[in-house]
């Protein structure tokens, strides 16, 4: 478990004040100006050998994202943090921002300053309306202090940041739709490459990074990198915001080290499965859109990228959902179906034709009004919309539906069977 | 230059070129929906997918760039699964009712599920239905069969410049639309109807006509601007059905106008198809022989100098040196091609010319536009602009009224003063004009259908070699015509001989009686009331305003009946051919001239269209060239003298009815309505 001394957010749960003396007083902004002169290759390097990765989802190392941008350019560069926060079951940024947005505000500086950048944007979605005015104060307070704008820190980096709130569509929280939302277009992915490091916003090299793993980096920068590659495991070292929710105890978002066996996360963090351990299910480890893992592997896998690589899910955003036995599972993975369905952008073929196809398939699955060659039908269906869409979301629908069929395929079946045994009675 | 396997075949092409283009260089087919080669890469609909070497997805073929040393495979498994599946999708909402669909037969989903498709579906769920969208007079609209490739929203964005079209909505609610419904204004926005890879967008007017296997199609160039457009004329039976583009990179691209592509339904309406000749104030049908001999009639003892002849906008070069040589047998130096008087030198072929030809705006850095509204006058041109415009280092500049050329112009003014100014180097705009490398300036008919016509082309001149626009490799000198025979005209020295007189001074002479008979070869833009007791000739294809006013009507072949030769206004020689037969008794326009010079005894000296195109070689030599635009020496030409500082006035104020075939048709009518608002110039009473 991780030690209270290892925390870096101390303010996860509101109890002290997230304006900018609390956070002072926590230890934000100490020694910022210290770590700005030590320059950009220290910073990155610093990043890099602390083996953080992206907490958005896709795990891509974060020090060697910030090194592709370039040395010396011609036109503006731009950092743009993803708070966009919208994949189900996800709520770590909420929090960060709600009550400790001076991690962010800081991290945004010594990221920008790690990747020579003076122009940072924080894409927020529109549904945060409170957690918008926090870090709007947040981010007021730092200006009024001197801590970013013109000579931040007093170490003559000059940096600005803008708020930019989202209107509310999913699809804006990938990094190239974000982009096109934040030139004010229609938020629809871009195809990649070129990649948003060499055309990004406006055009000019940009890093798109989740707020996790902008808030995060100050403290390492000040701890240094080996006092968090010392948490983990090999690859996926460190610490992680967990959202636990669904059929737990206590719900709740707690940081531990990365590694942590899923059980015990559970059962030490949310009070444990509701009805006892044996009364679970199965669970999406990380976020809506991975595929759900049945309770044998629940027993043992351990919470990081690897081990849930390993057993055919993903880390993702480490929202875990618990379902216990009274869980519906063919109709809670067909509420996610519809979910992507609403959700995509309608740009490209698959996901568009495809993601209302799994949907109302699934529809007639959860009553059983489907045959059973239809579940390899379904599942043919999202292997054609995986990786052949140009943004991660048709494969983000596909998951869930191969997950089902890959671990409660019997139960499909069982509901197959039952349905056509009561039209026959009816018939009869 | 990078190295790529496809298939097994090895090539190598230019850094840039995407996987789809490779393949199609190594002779591989790759099925595609949305990509277009002249439009901006969007990559949505999937089809083109391919497997990659150690990639660990399908790669878009058409949006990704060939790298050193990629291996493409676009037959494996994994190639074929993706593009199965893509088709599968494409083809679940789509309402599959080929039977009644206008496109079947030229549907690229059609072809690509024969290609690509499976022979039955697995969709068991209700299909989407989409409401129709109303797109205005030209193009119609079956949203339901829509497969979201976004090429008429790149089109109508990127090429056209309106931005009108975009997709509203998410997910399989997303719907290509207009966002307010509302007609489409731009003047070629029916290419998006070529665009469209399968029947949700269609052609209106031809709705329902026919199939395409049942059209004879004829590659010909159009003549309602003096663009030169090439087009294919399809025809069935007796009737032009529809005008599509033709592939020219230095004209057209692959667009044209709409009222190229539609103007053609008025080729049926209004048509002379037998001669009339006047008798008791009254036009009353007649014979062939009955017509010639009414004028051999009344021309008998009339001397030549009381004699003349103007030529119209649509006119072909053959029937204008078949006219040219009567006029001259009959002993008459009044003749002119330029209807509406502009101040057109034929002395000095580059200074009538598009000189830097329409596919050279492309090297062009800075452009002047003077009383000339290319968007109306010349929209494919104005594309043109638009393209250099977009890619950047482009300067346009304009002296006219305000217009919207949707592109941005800087207006230097309204009137001559401006350009008196910019020659004198007074402007400002001229430091950008001296640091061009390639300035071009682009004088429309609108400067040179005044009284100071003369003057401006000799000022425009003078800017020309100011600004270092002409040079060996460069002439920056450009006139746009609007009219398709001008050009052609001048080459072939249709304009008053010696002592004779220009279409001002036949008007003239007409009211003051001087002029007794007046032979007009389709001539419908002048002021008809001016031709005073003139005896009028008209032939011509259209009872317009010349008919009206004829006392002898011969009537003659419209664009798409005859074999005819056109000069557009770059100078380029194109051949239109024939698709269908002239209406009636009409005949083709030299025929008749050869006939009724018999009638006259002065027999022309050509039986058939070889001969008479022997002789328009004699009369210039540019003939020869057919297809190229030959580049013609500088001189001098145009009168220095005063000008008046009056505004310039641009010379079209409603692009869909310029000329009789357009103001025939009932779909250009109904353009003209529609765009109304917008393309009516306002009046003194407005507001």
């Amino acid at each position: 478990m991780l030690s209270d001394k290892d925390r870096i957010f101390t303010n996860l749960y509101g109890l002290h004040d997230w304006h900018l003396p609390g956070a002072r007083a926590r230890g934000d902004w100490d020694g910022t100006k210290e770590l700005i002169l030590k320059g950009r290759d220290w910073i990155v390097n610093e990043m890099k050998n602390s083996g953080l990765r992206g907490r958005g989802g896709a795990g891509f190392p974060t020090g060697v994202k910030w090194s592709f941008m370039p040395k010396q350019a011609d036109r503006p560069t731009y950092l743009v943090v993803n708070a966009d926060e919208s994949e189900p079951g996800t709520c770590k940024d909420r929090d960060i921002i709600r009550h400790d947005p001076q991690k962010l505000v800081e991290g945004c500086l010594l990221a920008s300053v790690g990747m020579g950048v003076h122009h940072c944007y924080i894409y927020i979605r529109g549904e945060f309306v409170n957690e918008a005015k926090h870090l709007q104060t947040a981010i007021e307070e730092a200006y009024a202090a001197g801590l970013i704008g013109k000579n931040a820190c007093g170490s003559g980096y000059d940096f600005d940041l803008y708020l930019h709130r989202g209107a509310g569509a999913y699809i804006c929280g990938e990094e190239t739709a974000l982009l096109e939302s934040l030139e004010g277009k229609k938020g629809q992915p871009r195809l990649k490459p070129p990649f948003p490091a060499a055309v990004g916003l406006y055009g000019c090299p940009t890093t798109v990074n989740n707020v996790e793993t902008i808030a995060v980096s100050p403290t390492i920068l000040r701890r240094g990198a080996s006092w968090f590659a010392g948490i983990g495991r090999p690859k996926n070292e460190g610490t992680k915001v967990f959202c636990l929710s669904g059929h737990v105890e206590k719900p709740c978002n707690v940081e531990e080290a990365m590694g942590i066996p899923l059980k015990e996360l559970i059962e030490r963090h949310a009070g444990g499965v509701r009805g006892g351990w044996d009364n679970l299910l199965g669970i999406i480890p990380g976020g809506s859109s991975v595929p759900v893992i049945p309770k044998s592997v629940c027993d043992t896998v351990l919470m990081d990228f690897d081990a849930l690589r390993d057993v055919k899910s993903g880390l993702g955003t480490a929202a875990v959902i618990v379902m216990d036995k009274s869980t519906d599972i063919v109709k809670a993975i067909a509420r996610l179906s519809k979910f992507y369905k609403h959700e995509s952008c309608g740009q490209c073929t698959p996901c568009r034709e495809g993601t209302g196809w799994m949907w109302r398939v699934m529809e007639r699955m959860t009553k059983g009004n489907a045959s059973v060659e239809e579940i390899d039908m379904l599942l043919d269906v999202s292997y054609e919309i995986e990786g052949h869409t140009i943004c991660a979301l048709g494969d983000a629908a596909a998951w869930p539906i191969q997950g089902l069929i890959r671990h409660f395929r019997p139960e499909m079946e069982r509901r197959i069977k039952e349905y056509r045994e009561a039209a026959a009675r009816r018939a009869a | 230059m990078p190295k790529l396997t496809i298939n097994g075949i090895a090539v190598e092409v230019p850094v840039g070129t995407t996987v789809l283009q490779a393949c199609q260089q190594a002779g591989v087919e790759v099925a595609h929906f949305c990509f277009h080669e002249r439009l901006a890469i969007a990559g949505n609909c999937r089809m083109c997918l391919v497997e990659q070497e150690k990639a660990p997805k399908p790669i878009a073929s058409c949006a990704m760039p060939v790298a050193e040393g990629m291996v493409i495979h676009t037959d494996s498994d994994k190639a074929k699964k993706a593009r199965h599946g893509v088709m599968e999708f494409l083809l679940i909402n789509h309402p599959l009712d080929c039977p009644i669909c206008d496109q079947g037969g030229e549907c690229d989903l059609q072809d690509q599920a024969m290609a690509y498709g499976f022979d039955r579906g697995r969709f068991l769920e209700n299909k989407r239905a989409v409401k129709d969208k109303d797109f205005g007079p030209l193009v119609a609209t079956s949203m339901t069969r829509c497969i979201h490739c976004t090429r008429c929203v790149r089109f109508l964005t990127d090429v056209a410049g309106v931005e009108e079209l975009g997709a509203t909505g998410r997910g399989e609610s997303m719907e290509i639309g207009t966002y307010i419904e509302r007609a489409l204004t731009s003047e070629l926005s029916a290419n998006i109807i070529d665009l469209c890879p399968v029947g949700a967008l269609t052609s209106k007017p031809y709705a329902f006509s026919a199939r395409p296997w049942e059209l004879r199609k004829t590659e010909s160039v159009d003549v309602l601007d003096a663009v030169g457009s090439n087009i294919r004329i399809d025809s069935r039976g007796p009737q032009v059905l529809r005008v599509l583009p033709r592939l020219n990179e230095d004209v057209n691209e692959e667009w044209i106008s709409d009222k190229t592509r539609f103007a053609v339904d008025g080729l049926t309406r209004r048509r002379l198809d037998r001669p009339y000749v006047r008798r008791d104030g009254k036009l009353v049908e007649a014979e062939w022989s009955e017509a010639f001999a009414f004028i051999a009639g009344r021309l008998k003892g009339v001397p030549g100098g009381r004699m003349a002849a103007i030529a119209g906008d649509l006119v072909d070069c053959e029937a204008m040196l078949a006219l040219k040589e009567l006029m001259a047998a009959l002993g008459s130096a009044n003749l002119d091609c330029r209807q509406d008087g502009a101040a057109l030198d034929p002395g000095c072929r580059a200074g009538y010319l598009f000189n830097t030809t329409i596919a050279g705006i492309g090297q062009a850095d800075a452009c002047l536009l003077i009383g000339t509204n290319p968007r109306r006058e010349a929209p494919i041109l104005n594309a043109r602009l638009r393209k250099r415009w977009l890619q950047g280092g482009f300067k346009p500049a304009a002296i006219g009224p305000a217009v919207d050329l949707t592109f941005p112009v800087a207006m230097l003014g309204t009137g001559p003063g401006a350009l008196l100014a910019l020659v004198e180097g007074k402007h400002e705009w001229w430091s950008t004009l001296q640091t061009a490398k390639n300035p071009m300036l682009i004088l429309g008919q609108g400067a040179l259908t005044r009284p100071d016509g003369t003057a401006i082309l000799a000022l425009a001149r003078q800017l020309a070699e100011r600004a270092g626009m002409v040079r060996d490799g460069w002439n920056g000198f450009n006139l746009l015509h609007r009219a398709a025979a001008r050009v052609g005209g001048l080459d072939l020295g249709f304009v008053p001989g010696p002592g004779g007189r220009g279409t001002a001074g036949i008007l003239g002479g007409c009211e003051s009686g001087e002029i007794e008979i007046v032979y007009l070869l389709g001539a419908d833009e002048i002021d008809a009331r001016r031709l005073g007791q003139a005896f009028v000739i008209y032939q011509g294809h259209h009872g317009d305003a010349g008919a009206h006013r004829a006392d002898v009507v011969l009537p003659g072949a419209a664009y798409t009946e005859k074999d005819a030769t056109y000069v557009n206004t770059e100078g380029r020689v194109q051949l239109g051919r024939r698709a269908v037969f002239p209406p009636g008794d009409a005949r083709e326009d030299w025929k008749i001239l050869r006939a009724l010079s018999d009638a006259l005894g002065c027999k022309l000296p050509y039986d058939s269209l070889p001969q008479l195109r022997k002789r328009m070689l004699v009369a210039n030599q540019v003939f020869a060239g057919l297809d190229e635009a030959t580049p013609a020496p500088w001189g001098a030409f145009g009168t220095a003298g005063p000008i008046d500082a009056a505004p310039f006035v641009y010379p079209i104020a409603d692009f869909y009815r310029t000329d009789p075939v357009s103001r025939a048709s009932p779909t250009m009518a109904a353009c003209a309505a529609a765009m109304g608002a917008e393309t009516r110039q306002k009046t003194g009473t407005h507001g």
